[in-house]
């Protein structure tokens, strides 16, 4: 009986060391989104809306930061959008099988987790440099090769959950090869492609690091891509490491707002991403 | 004329001819834009490595193989080294491991045998917001939160607890800052929790449910058919998601940036401040004055790259292989 005991109670031990690993994981997210409220809340009030980043020691807002960034995030959809999903369907619909599939798969997938600060540096060099200055152009091109990986995974995903069936049956009633993915295919797989397209801003709402040396930062604001711009996450940056404190008080403001967007946009992928596979 | 063929006229004909040309133009028009568009991912990579080692150069022209090696990291004299930063960035990484691997993979055994099945996918979600959080709230939350908690309560005692014991004590001794390696590291730990215990807990629902049954049935405790049954079968998965999460710990920008203390130095402790690769490229890019210093902060990048690149390709390969196992 003593052995069965000794290996109860390693089991129990076992067990609680996961019950435990489990509480730890949880503890942080609750106290990383408590200290946001408990800090930033403070901070929405409408002027944070209303005006523009302030010198330190004067009221202000974070108006010119949110325009940039939704200007630069929008922008940088639109442009790695359409990319990402014709490389996904090139994966799903046509390559599958292929080496050439296999290698673009396999280097979408580097992509997907390489760090963002080498992407900042290679738009600089291909674009800032040749320009001369900063730009919101080579912002928007950083973020949109940030979207690109994202929206290509997601989208040879969600295309092979697509049943071939659909497929068959539109290909016998005569309609040609493209014509069964814009119009069968892709419907099919709505909510999942928009799944993937949430995760991509999601992911580039919050991304600092490929903004630094790309758009730079504007104190008041803009909307001339050919000048640099301002973005919420790069004046969180600049205004954390401030010693002054209304800037700081600006600066978890706006991790609030960020955080709370990024939460809610992966929540709605998520909600969205299981319909398309319960269906 | 009773029942006969319908006579077909000619105009017919020739519109169906036209139609199904304009099918094939279609066709093979949208086949060549997904091929591009498939091509241009390839592009980006080549292009990002061309950018990088072409932008290196004037640097590896003038330190060489000494850049690799060397802790001088002076923009006034313009010599620089990058020994300091790839120390920091191997170390907080590790350290990131040493806390993530056993509690991610803990986690992805509370999912998946211990969890009641209605909390299982709250409490899934939730470590995985974990990972949606950007990089820099874990940075803003670092310093003015967690590094000050630790430089007051945790650190003083870290230091008197192991300053006794013969070689611990060099790995923490020094004066508590709160900002430093071990921070850094702790921070990334939990930053890459979700992506050790998510695709732990993917490979965990590949094992035959017959294989864990009959490992119960013979009376093994949970403890056992975890270790004995689940994770020799899915051994190569978590080491793909333990790759892959050292990937993204290796390549981590901000939240470094904000709690390492940016010192370019190799200290014996881990509570002292450090650097990392990535840190130093965000902390003095736009800064850099001449061409050298810009060169030696891209071939910095560069060397992060072709880290990063090598981890992640053995995580892709580990995960391809458990991948087939379950197709099997």
């Amino acid at each position: 009986m003593t052995l069965y005991d000794a290996r109860r109670r390693k089991n129990a031990i076992y067990v609680s060391l996961c019950y435990a690993a489990s509480a730890f994981g949880l503890v942080w997210l609750a106290w990383i989104l408590c200290a946001l409220i408990f800090k930033g809340t403070t901070g929405l009030v409408p002027a944070t809306f209303t005006q523009m980043t302030p010198p330190p020691g004067s009221a202000g807002g974070l108006l010119n930061a949110i325009c940039g960034s939704l200007i630069m995030s929008i922008a940088a959809v639109a442009l790695g959008t359409p990319i990402g999903i014709l490389a996904g369907t090139y994966l799903a619909e046509y390559g599958s099988g292929s080496k050439l599939a296999f290698v673009v798969r396999f280097i979408n997938d580097i992509l997907l987790s390489a760090p963002s600060i080498v992407i900042g540096l290679f738009v600089y060099q291909i674009v800032v440099v040749p320009m001369g200055h900063f730009s919101a152009l080579a912002g928007m091109l950083a973020l949109a090769i940030i979207v690109i990986p994202v929206v290509v995974r997601t989208t040879e995903d969600m295309l092979r959950l697509v049943p071939n069936q659909l497929r068959e049956a539109s290909t016998a009633l005569g309609l040609p090869k493209s014509m069964v993915i814009q119009r069968i295919a892709y419907k099919a797989a709505r909510a999942g492609l928009t799944t993937g397209v949430l995760l991509a801003i999601a992911r580039i709402s919050g991304e600092t690091a490929p903004l630094l040396f790309t758009a730079l930062n504007n104190q008041f604001f803009a909307t001339n891509i050919n000048a640099p711009m301002a973005s919420l996450p790069v004046v969180i940056f600049q205004f954390a490491l401030s010693p002054y404190a209304d800037w700081q008080r600006l600066a978890w403001t706006g991790a609030l707002i960020i955080t709370m967007t990024v939460l809610v946009l992966s929540i709605t992928a998520r909600v969205l991403g299981r319909q398309r596979i319960k269906s | 004329m009773t029942v006969g063929v319908p006579s077909v006229d000619e105009s017919t004909i020739l519109d169906r001819a036209k139609a199904l040309a304009r099918f094939k133009f279609g066709d093979s028009f949208f086949h060549v834009v997904t091929f591009s568009a498939a091509i241009t991912v390839l592009v980006l990579l080549s292009g990002v490595i061309l950018s990088l080692v072409i932008g290196s150069i004037p640097a590896i022209q003038t330190f060489g193989f000494g850049f690799l090696v060397t802790e001088v990291w002076n923009p006034v004299t313009d010599k620089y080294g990058a020994a300091a930063a790839i120390y920091g960035t191997v170390v907080t990484s590790l350290i990131a491991m040493v806390i993530a691997i056993p509690i991610g993979v803990g986690i992805a055994i509370f999912l998946s045998e211990l969890c009641p099945q209605p909390l299982r996918q709250p409490i899934g979600i939730a470590i995985e917001l974990l990972a949606g959080i950007p990089s820099i709230i874990y940075g803003i939350w670092g310093l003015f939160i967690f590094a000050p908690l630790l430089q007051q309560y945790v650190e003083p005692g870290i230091i008197s607890f192991f300053g006794h014991v013969p070689g611990l004590n060099l790995l923490f001794e020094g004066p508590p800052y709160g900002i430093g390696v071990f921070t850094a590291g702790f921070i990334l730990a939990i930053m890459v929790l979700p992506f050790i215990s998510s695709i732990s807990r993917d490979v965990f629902a590949t094992v035959p449910a017959v294989l864990k049954e009959s490992a119960y049935g013979l009376g093994f405790t949970t403890r056992e058919v975890v270790g004995n049954v689940v994770i020799p079968y899915t051994r190569t998965g978590i080491i793909g998601g333990v790759m892959l999460a050292l990937g993204r710990a290796l390549g981590e920008t901000m939240a470094v940036t904000f709690v390492i203390g940016n010192a370019h130095r190799v200290s014996n402790s881990i509570l002292a401040p450090g650097t990392t690769i990535s840190a130093t490229i965000a902390n003095e890019f736009t800064e850099a004055v001449g061409s050298l210093y810009t060169s030696a902060l891209v071939e910095l990048g560069l060397i992060l790259f072709v880290i990063t690149f090598f981890v992640l390709a053995i995580a892709r390969y580990m995960l391809m292989r458990i991948e087939q196992k379950g197709a099997q």
